[in-house]
């Protein structure tokens, strides 16, 4: 870390954080700038090129990207075999695709936390319990479980997220159940015993703050990870329902039309491919910052 | 050791009940009533009951569980209604494929992930170690469904070189094994550099050097040797994530094997298959990574001491 210097021209809290930014190695910026551009685009995108899974449009089938449509406007990404404008179905995708991850990742940790906290912080039956609980699902292939449990839900984003959350929520648990463990004797967590604090207070004044950092890099890596297996099952037919679009949908269309349209599959494909390894960087960087020791 | 492959045993049969369990749990209990899936939305109530009586639904949930476990201690699932024959033996017929797919994937993985591994090792910090460690980083970020569509849309489509379905031959294996394999070539790639390095400061290779053993000699005869053994342990559990992650790549390329049959069952609500397929894959698993933890227990004795 470098000494302040005297002449600091953006002094305080701000400048902190900038400076900070700016010392991140060339690929954290990179990972950065596609993580917001996506989720900017995933937001804003489909207000500005909204996107119909009904509408059809027979003059505008299979046109290469930049094609000029018959309404007047630009195709970039062209259009796939029913003439719905690539680019727009890939926008909403992004949407759907960073719904399904964050609101599966919030479930999955939150439930994960609490189960972890319990199996971590009181030890015994509860942590006996869990991680039996833990072991037997684990040792079920979590791609397996998701088809299972969506394939008998039936397509919906709801019933993806539910059958994904369910196969996360282990990862959480055994993250957090750790970083419990590992503090739970220490001094500062026995002195506040003695001082007559309650079980609650002490979880969440003492043993949460030390599990949060390992849960949040859990967290990030997860999203990526469940953007694939949300896509997955789309792809399978088996993720959400085909009024909405999903990267994984769009990518299986274009599977029949790879030798005229590759396009079809290619552009949505390419968006998940950048935003997985952007969040994968990301979760790197994550890592090593909540770890010192990767430092030495 | 016999303690420690003991309860290691009982450990996966655990495991395997469990996976039973959850695969009951999730066909029987959750929403969704079988016989109507399988009649159809016009079928008559008599037509549903009666069904509804075959497929034994009308009994408690707790009688139903006792009447599986049963069947599945007798290596009896039920019958495929849309194949017609007993739901292990369509099973059992796609799992060749399945096995011959993993396989290839496997020596893909190995080949490709020791030579790329042990050759960044060599160069640490170079750039071809950089770039290595670069796309061993997007190989395990890409989705595998699309790797395997723009594999075949460049090998198939674009050079016409290699077919892009299965079709029998050699040449089809290719794009699914490779597909199946690259996110794990820059996972073992990773874990080879790593233990070559480690290896690479131990005392015996100074030893060797010292001997004025080559480079090459000391490499090849000494450091990959000691490498070898936590790798090949990992080998087993590779094994077990091809046949289970092959679904997806096998949906891709048409390959009949045991993942396809899942989905298309998934698909039909042919639920006998399901199970079975399930059951099958699990116990596979679970197999896999119970031969990989007695094999290393074996290889490296200092794993018994942490268990005794």
């Amino acid at each position: 870390m470098m000494p302040p210097k005297l002449d600091d021209p953006l002094p305080g809290r701000t400048g902190a954080i900038v400076r900070r930014l700016a010392g991140l190695p060339p690929r954290a910026h990179f990972a950065l700038g596609m993580v917001l551009l996506f989720v900017v685009a995933g937001v804003l995108g489909p207000l500005l090129v909204p996107f119909d899974a009904a509408a059809t449009s027979p003059p505008d089938r299979l046109l290469p990207p930049g094609t000029r449509l018959s309404d007047g406007a630009v195709a970039w990404l062209g259009t796939n075999q029913v003439g719905q404008d690539i680019l727009a179905a890939v926008l909403a995708g992004m949407r759907t695709s960073l719904t399904v991850a964050l609101v599966t990742v919030v479930v999955a940790g939150s439930v994960g936390l609490l189960m972890g906290l319990l199996a971590g912080y009181f030890g015994g039956w509860a942590d006996g319990i869990i991680s039996r609980l833990g072991d037997i699902q684990l040792a079920f292939p979590s791609l397996l479980l998701a088809i299972l449990l969506a394939g008998v839900l039936g397509p919906s984003m709801l019933n993806v997220i539910i059958a994904l959350a369910v196969t996360r929520w282990v990862i959480f648990a055994r993250v957090v159940r750790g970083s419990a463990l590992a503090v739970r004797d220490r001094e500062f967590v026995d002195s506040a015993r003695v001082m007559g604090a309650s079980h609650g207070r002490i979880l969440i004044h003492y043993i949460l703050p030390s599990c949060l950092p390992p849960l949040l890099v859990a967290a990030t890596v997860q999203i990526g990870l469940t953007m694939v297996a949300e896509a997955s099952l789309s792809f399978l037919g088996l993720g959400v329902p085909p009024s909405q679009a999903s990267w994984g949908s769009t990518i299986a269309q274009g599977r029949d039309y790879l030798a005229s349209a590759w396009w079809i599959a290619a552009a949505p494909g390419a968006a998940l491919a950048l935003v997985v390894v952007s969040i994968g960087i990301l979760g790197d960087l994550l890592r090593d910052a909540s770890d010192p020791m990767t430092e030495l | 050791m016999t303690a420690f492959v003991g309860r290691r045993l009982a450990q996966a049969l655990l495991q395997i009940w469990g996976a039973i369990t959850i695969v009951f749990v999730a066909l029987r209990v959750l929403p969704g009533d079988p016989a109507e899936l399988i009649l159809g939305s016009q079928a008559t109530p008599e037509q549903l009951a009666g069904l509804r009586a075959q497929l034994g639904l009308d009994d408690p949930l707790p009688v139903q569980y006792l009447h599986h476990l049963q069947g599945l201690l007798r290596l009896d699932f039920g019958q495929s209604w849309r194949q017609g024959v007993s739901a292990l033996d369509a099973c059992l017929e796609r799992l060749g494929p399945t096995l011959v797919l993993s396989a290839w994937a496997m020596v893909f993985t190995v080949v490709l992930g020791f030579l790329t591994g042990s050759y960044a090792a060599r160069h640490a910090n170079s750039v071809a170690d950089r770039l290595i460690s670069v796309s061993s980083l997007v190989g395990q970020a890409l989705p595998p469904f699309w790797i395997g569509i723009m594999l075949s849309l460049i090998f198939a489509r674009g050079l016409q070189i290699l077919p892009s379905t299965a079709d029998g031959t050699m040449a089809s294996l290719l794009l699914p094994a490779f597909t199946l394999a690259l996110p794990f070539v820059g996972w073992l790639g990773r874990l080879v550099r790593t233990g070559v390095l480690e290896e690479m400061n131990q005392d015996y290779v100074r030893t060797a050097r010292a001997k004025g053993l080559s480079d090459q000699v000391v490499f090849y005869v000494h450091v990959l040797r000691n490498t070898l053994v936590p790798i090949v342990t990992m080998l087993g559990l590779l094994m077990g994530n091809f046949i289970a992650n092959g679904v997806i790549v096998e949906v891709v390329f048409a390959w009949p094997g045991i993942g396809r049959l899942l989905v298309d069952s998934i698909t039909f609500r042919d639920y006998a298959v399901v199970e079975a397929v399930l059951t099958v894959i699990t116990v596979c698993y679970i197999t896999l990574n119970l031969l990989v933890d007695v094999l290393y227990g074996y290889l490296d004795p200092r794993i018994q001491l942490e268990n005794a």
